[in-house]
């Protein structure tokens, strides 16, 4: 698989690091006080994932080159990737 | 059905006009089940076993949408074994191997279960402490486990690196004899056998697309091939847990990716034992058909292709050439991908779920295989008394909201380190 | 069946002889045979023992579709098992040995097996040795496994050399029969880089063995040869497509001269980026299934063929020739051109006209080869129109071909059933792919060489063949005669129609069921010429056409590929970049001995101490607890914090407050991960109001880096922060003990390091003889200590210059295994306690966490577990009984507990404390520093211990921190 860094250009996927999925919206900083409101919340962001067979919004880190992190949505049916942001 | 011995193998030799019976029947789906199991890989299979076996529930159907034991029952590298230190992982995973150690007969079907012992390379004295506490809780739980100095890994390993060229040394290690290696296809045909025997329907070419349900029950599937009505609905399709969980409105704390295996050129006999590595995780056996089975990480990002990245297979047969150089010579014939479900505690779940008489099944990340015949166990336990054994309380999916994790390996929630 | 060299003919070189051995005995053959080749120019046509019933077999292909004919090459280390002699070039001192037989492949005692064959029928494992007992498997199977394995490996490391290569190029063309010669070409005139790869040791494909078009041959290769851009490679294998154009190429020159020349790779692996992919992989000869169709002797026809007319071999009276397809004819012809005697059994009942025109052999429409017989004059049983009895040397079959769609399927499209070839042919292409030839089941050759033209671009025309392409006619016979006699179809795993017809009585009916229930197409050759005819035949037992009954899912390599190449040069000690200090070249000239902490060396302890570790620390320890050492803490992780928004972002990420450190000033701090979960400690000092210097655990280094940018990159966009990494930029080293600021005096004559000045947790930055130099007052150890950064090209300068000013005060260096033991004694965690299983109250540290401000972690820490009072968390033990140990990995209890189960916490860390004269621990327990005081028991089964401790403060010693402040 080749991933496009937005600073280097195309390169093996063994250069990236992946972030997982960045559909996920985190919870600002700063709304965390000490309701359970905000544990439900969080609980949802770091430990569900929607997994789907299809087109996935993701984190790349370009680790072992300019180090950019960005995202690009790939199939996961296919592997096939589209263009970085 | 007739059983399987010598003896009917004999006479089945001397009229070879005599047919084999059908190993299980091919029926068509009925409209009603007391239990519809979805999936027909390894758990699906044993929970139907066990559901009749220990629960007399008969009126069961699996539907598997490709043949059966199509999944990762038929891709992985056939590991057993009960080294696990966490809580519920270490009763679970114990029950799980005594359950191997008598499945050929309770099945009358050859699992080929070989306890060869597995040994696990230790390469720093820190790393011999870390071993000598699952070790430890090994035995304090009743289960074998042994420590080995350098001098005994060298008598038991013999082709080790254990020259001062090795990246990291080999200090010693942690043996369990009763770990072993199992017939990964024959546990699915075995289970499949004995629960047809047991009246349950084994449907092929069924995929599940949708479930009913009504005022928060489940009463049934829609498949490829008609409306099933269920009194009890059960899930075993990891891999695609996430995808099948969605239909009945879940979402759940787990990703699907790829971990590859590797099956290399048949040799004589050569790697006695299950050889497992401290620095990486790198796992190898020999089959008894002479090939050499092994594996490492996942990929690393969640996939449903099964086809692996080529630069995570490199770094497979370093380590598989840098912990035995002699593997350089051999040559691979063979590499595969399995889709699993990976959990953010690296655990699995057995447990009831939202929705009413709908039950879970999944997430076993890197250890669905030795876990079959306990998973489907305490999975038949928990479908039949609506309440889980003491033996899977803890794989349930409130797990993260109550900070109850299971984190075997010790790495964290693996979705930080991908 | 008997075997001879022609005299004249062929493509070896006869003016250059090659010695070789087969089991010892010597055996000549020439430059450009292959060992198969050789050996049956030299009539040895027994070569092996089949895996299940040890049947002997011989040669029944010429290329790297090979089941029986497999060897162990070479001596010693450089041993190679199951190499298929077809695909061996022949070189001088090549020693080759059969397989699976004892004592030889002639008188193979295993052969017995062959009597009791009706009881191994397919699935026999899996119907017995069950018995008596539970475990009886284990009784069976060394037995078993003994019996398998085909070739044995050598347990020597492999003293060969592997490369590995990228590689980029607009075109690849994969195969060089008459598509790809065309496709090459025809690629290079539209000007882009072209690689053209071939397996085999010469380009030509099937046109090697066609003498009559050599002339088109050698035209097309002097304008490959003329092209310059046109790079082709032979021994090149294409093992495997993966995703985005990524093909694995891997080149052999271990086949070309016995051992590689010092330096000198055996093989070459290259990663190659192709822009497009042209598939010429051309198609394998499928057998025919007949009663004991293994027999040494029968071939497939184009094996015969090629053997007659690229390596002048030829049979020498009798050929039949049974088939059910026009392209056997050719073999025929050749044959019969040579002088040997032809009859053609063809199983059809019409054979087109232009086939029959040669009165030289005998065509017998509507016959069958039903069974071979004999042992070394071969008796050919014919039935059908024609019903007799043929003896010969040779029986040359084909059932048909197969086109090669192994790689265009690695890629997931399916290949789909072309009934008018009776083959799979590819189910389509990616964009950027395209084939031609006969993997397209285009069998025709000028068809071919067009078809190749258009898939290189069609830039340039390509000269056609000599002679009119005939049609391709098949009438496909899957299913053998009914005849008794072990029928193969997988000849390596001696799976025969028999075992498929079990497999489907016994419902075993998709394709993955038959592969593993009867192991067919799992043996070296991953059943090339036996998967088609497999799933034909069960697609007829379950009255499906063939192309409902599935294909196997083709796998990477295509053949096999040594690990060796794969693993290129990243192996042994150069497995995992080891990561040094930039002191480590010091340590290692003065004493130093290292020890592997993850990728890093670094120093254990040294030699001024003692020989063992165990002596040697417990001297380091005292120089610091009571003079002053020195310690290489480079490996330490060390970020650059800077920007307007830096105190912010640190206080984000951070449990505790960094908002308002004073400049001047270090703080240790902890981070959590989302999860509430420990990721790393370490501190951070303020240089100024907008930079911050954060140092991070050496195991931590590049995920808190990691982090920090997804959380700056990503995350919190509109803070306006950078970081930058100094890891490998700078060195560190900890001057640690009562007299470390007289050593940093004497070092640093004119700098003020006074108590006033340079305070516990305060930070000078300064030029020393033109260096900056970052003098922070932190302490691991609990006593006076600094450490010192510092740009690492300058590290061994500073580090030397420290222990010549400091040598009056007895300074020396100590190593990992002290500093890890004045941690233990101070009661600080490390990596031991961080095993990403704690929360910050486990590791005692709970009060750090800031309560108004919010970080990174804090929502989830609060979860109901991560707060329950019986969690295990950070204690002191003490050993009670002196003349015990007590060992790191112990698992603990309560006095009165029975010892069972998971007890109440384990031992993390263990060390002899010097300075308390006894051994102590730091543990996690249940319930933590509550039950300070009570006695305990250290269980350690795995040595048969039960050790009595004390719960007590982890802070060993000092706890008031009068030491630090000193």
């Amino acid at each position: 698989m080749r991933l496009a860094c937005p600073h280097c250009g195309p390169r093996d996927y063994s250069e990236f690091r992946y972030g997982g999925d960045a559909s996920k919206q985190r919870p600002p900083h700063g709304t965390t006080g000490h309701g359970t409101g905000d544990l439900q919340t969080w609980h949802d962001f770091v430990f569900l994932f929607d997994n789907p067979k299809g087109p996935h919004l993701e984190y790349w880190q370009h680790v072992l080159g300019c180090r950019r992190w960005f995202t690009l949505t790939r199939n996961t049916a296919t592997n096939e990737v589209g263009e970085p942001k | 059905m007739s059983k399987y011995s010598a003896f009917s193998l004999a006479r089945h030799a001397l009229d070879p006009d005599l047919p084999w019976p059908r190993a299980w029947r091919s029926p068509e789906p009925k409209a009603s089940y007391d239990v519809v199991i979805v999936g027909g890989g390894g758990h699906g299979l044993a929970t139907a076993h066990y559901l009749a076996k220990n629960h007399g529930i008969t009126n069961v159907a699996i539907l598997e949408r490709s043949y059966i034991g199509s999944g990762n029952v038929g891709r992985n590298t056939t590991i057993i074994r009960s080294n696990y230190q966490m809580g519920a992982n270490t009763g679970f995973f114990e029950h799980s191997l005594k359950l191997w150690e008598g499945l050929s007969h309770d099945l009358n079907f050859n699992c080929m279960v070989s306890q060869r012992g597995q040994v696990v390379v230790a390469v720093s004295p820190v790393q011999m402490d870390v071993f000598a506490r699952r070790g430890n809780i090994m035995r304090l739980n009743g289960i074998d486990a042994e420590l080995l100095d350098r001098g005994e890994v060298m008598k038991l390993l013999p082709y080790l690196d254990y020259s001062k060229d090795a990246r990291w040394p080999v200090c010693g290690a942690i043996h369990q004899p009763r770990a072993g290696t199992a017939r990964h296809d024959a546990v699915a045909w075995g289970y499949a056998r004995s629960a047809d025997m047991a009246g349950v329907d084994i449907i092929e070419n069924c995929e599940v697309t949708g479930f009913a349900i009504e005022n928060g029950k489940v009463t049934g599937v829609e498949t490829s091939r008609g409306r099933i009505n269920a009194g009890k609905v059960a899930i075993a399709v990891a891999g695609h847990t996430s995808h099948v969980a969605k239909m009945a409105g879940l979402r759940l704390p787990v990703e699907s990716h790829i971990l590859q295996a590797f099956v290399t050129e048949p040799l004589k006999p050569i790697v006695h034992h299950v050889v497992s590595w401290g620095a990486e995780l790198f796992y190898l056996s020999q089959s008894d058909k002479g090939g050499l089975v092994f594996g490492g990480h996942i990929d690393g990002f969640n996939t449903y292709t099964q086809r692996g990245q080529f630069a995570k297979i490199r770094d497979v047969a370093e380590c598989a050439v840098s912990l035995m150089p002699f593997t350089s010579r051999v040559r691979l014939l063979r590499h595969w991908g399995g889709i699993q479900d990976m959990t953010p505690d690296g655990s699995p779940f057995i447990c009831k779920t939202p929705v009413k008489n709908l039950y879970l099944n999944g997430g076993w990340c890197y250890q669905g295989f030795k876990a079959t015949p306990a998973s489907g166990w305490t999975y038949a336990h928990t479908i039949a008394n609506d309440e889980p054994h003491a033996l899977n309380r803890d794989f349930s999916l409130d797990r993260f909201e109550k900070g109850n994790e299971l984190d075997e390996f010790g790495i964290g929630n693996w979705t930080y380190k991908q | 069946m008997t075997f001879r060299r022609l005299p004249s003919g062929g493509r070896i070189d006869r003016n250059r002889p090659v010695g070789f051995t087969l089991d010892g005995k010597r055996y000549r053959g020439f430059a450009g045979d292959t060992l198969a080749s050789a050996l049956l120019a030299n009539d040895v046509t027994l070569v092996g023992r089949s895996f299940k019933y040890h049947r002997p077999r011989g040669i029944m292909s010429a290329g790297v579709e090979e089941p029986n004919a497999l060897f162990t090459l070479h001596d010693g280390a450089r041993t190679e098992a199951n190499m298929p002699g077809t695909i061996v070039d022949l070189i001088d001192g090549l020693t080759a040995r059969t397989q699976n037989a004892w004592p030889s492949v002639e008188l193979d005692v295993m052969g017995i097996n062959q009597l009791a064959a009706p009881l191994f029928q397919s699935g026999f494992y899996y119907k017995t040795f069950m018995g008596p007992t539970k475990g009886a498997w284990m009784f069976y199977e060394p037995f078993i496994r003994r019996a398998a394995g085909l070739g044995a490996a050598t347990e020597a490391a492999d003293p060969d050399r592997y490369e590995t290569r990228f590689d980029f190029c607009d075109v690849l063309v994969i195969g060089s029969g008459a598509a790809g010669l065309a496709a090459a070409l025809s690629a290079a005139g539209g000007g882009g880089r072209v690689l053209l790869v071939e397996q085999d040791s010469a380009l030509g494909g099937g046109l090697l063995s066609e003498p009559e078009q050599d002339g088109w041959l050698q035209a097309r290769l002097g304008e490959i040869r003329n092209a310059s851009n046109i790079q082709a490679l032979t021994h090149t294998t294409a093992i495997g497509l993966y995703d985005d154009n990524m093909v694995v190429l891997v080149e052999r020159h271990d086949h070309r001269q016995p051992d590689p020349a010092k330096g000198q790779a055996r093989q070459v692996l290259t990663m190659l980026q192709a822009k497009a992919i042209v598939f010429a992989t051309g198609a394998i000869e499928r057998p025919l299934v007949f009663a004991n169709n293994d027999r040494p002797g029968v071939m497939l026809a184009s094996a015969v063929r090629t053997y007659l007319n690229r390596f002048g071999v030829a049979p020498t009276g009798r050929a039949v020739i049974a088939t059910n397809n026009d392209t056997a004819y050719a073999a025929a012809f050749d044959l019969a051109a040579q002088g040997v005697e032809v009859i053609v059994a063809d199983s059809r009942t019409e054979i087109p006209a232009d086939l029959q025109r040669r009165n030289s052999i005998e065509i017998l429409a509507g016959t069958s080869v039903v069974d071979v017989k004999g042992k070394n004059t071969l008796h050919a049983v014919l039935d059908g129109a024609e019903q007799r009895t043929i003896t010969c040397d040779v029986v040359g079959m084909s059932g048909g071909w197969s086109p090669v769609v192994h790689l265009t399927s690695h890629g997931g499209i399916k290949p789909v059933y072309n009934a008018a070839i009776a083959g799979f042919v590819p189910g389509g292409f990616a964009k950027t792919h395209s084939g031609a030839g006969a993997v397209m089941g285009t069998f025709g050759l000028n068809a071919a060489i067009r078809e190749g033209a258009a898939a290189g671009g069609g830039s340039i025309a390509i000269a056609a063949a000599g002679g009119e392409d005939r049609p391709y006619a098949i009438v496909p016979t899957w299913m053998p005669p009914r005849r008794k006699g072990k029928a193969f179809v997988d000849f390596q795993n001696d799976v025969t129609a028999k075992d498929i017809k079990n497999a489907h009585q016994e419902g075993y009916h998709s394709v993955e069921h038959l592969k593993r229930y009867t192991t067919l197409g799992m043996g070296t050759d991953q059943g090339k010429t036996s998967n088609i005819i497999a799933l034909a035949e069960m697609a007829e037992l379950r009255g499906l056409p063939i192309e409902q009954a599935g294909t196997t899912t083709f796998r990477p390599p295509y053949t096999g590929v040594s690990l060796g190449a794969i693993a290129g040069r990243t192996i042994g000690g150069h497995f995992r970049p080891t990561r040094r200090s930039p002191l480590h070249d010091w340590h290692a000239a003065n004493g130093g001995v290292f020890i592997e902490a993850g990728l890093w060396q670094r120093a254990w302890y040294y030699r001024w101490a003692g020989d063992t570790p165990e002596s040697a620390y417990v001297k380091e320890m005292g120089l610091v607890r009571r003079g002053v050492g020195i310690s290489d803490v480079s490996t330490l992780g060390k970020i650059d914090v800077q920007g307007p928004d830096a105190a912010e972002f640190l206080n984000r990420v951070y449990v505790n407050g960094f908002a308002k450190l004073p400049v001047g000033k270090a703080r240790y701090g902890v981070m959590l991960n989302d999860d509430g979960i420990v990721l790393d400690d370490g501190t951070t000092t303020r240089i100024s109001e907008t930079q911050f210097y954060m140092t991070t655990t050496t195991a931590q280094a590049g995920e808190v880096m990691s982090w920090l940018e997804f959380l700056l990159q990503t995350q919190w966009t509109d803070l306006k922060v950078q970081v930058a990494s100094l890891t490998d930029e700078w060195a560190g080293m900890a001057i640690s003990g009562p007299k470390a600021r007289a050593a940093l005096e004497l070092a640093f004559p004119g700098v003020d390091v006074s108590d006033a000045k340079l305070p516990y947790m305060g930070c000078l930055d300064f030029s020393f003889d033109g260096v900056p130099i970052r003098l922070l007052r932190l302490s691991f150890s609990g006593e006076l200590a600094y450490e010192v950064h510092l740009s690492a090209d300058y590290a061994i300068s500073l580090w030397e210059h420290f222990l010549k000013t400091g040598a009056s005060l007895g300074l020396k260096p100590y190593g990992l295994e002290a500093l890890a033991s004045l941690r233990i004694e101070k009661g600080h965690v490390a990596g031991l306690e961080l095993d990403h299983r704690n929360t910050l109250d486990d590791l005692g540290l709970g009060k750090m966490a800031g309560k108004e401000k919010d970080y990174v972690g804090k929502a989830l820490r609060q979860r109901p577990m991560y707060q329950a009072p019986e969690r295990w968390s950070l204690v002191g033990l003490e050993l009670l009984e002196p003349e015990k140990r007590l060992r790191g990995g112990a698992i603990l209890f309560a006095k009165d507990d029975k010892i069972e189960g998971h007890g109440r916490g384990y031992i993390t860390s263990v060390t002899w404390s010097v300075e308390l004269g006894k051994t102590i621990a730091l543990a996690l327990y249940n319930g933590g520093l509550k039950h300070v005081g009570e006695e305990i028991v250290c269980a350690f089964p795995l040595k048969n211990e039960l050790t009595r401790a004390k719960i007590v403060s982890p802070h060993f010693i000092d706890p008031e921190g009068k030491r630090l402040h000193a």
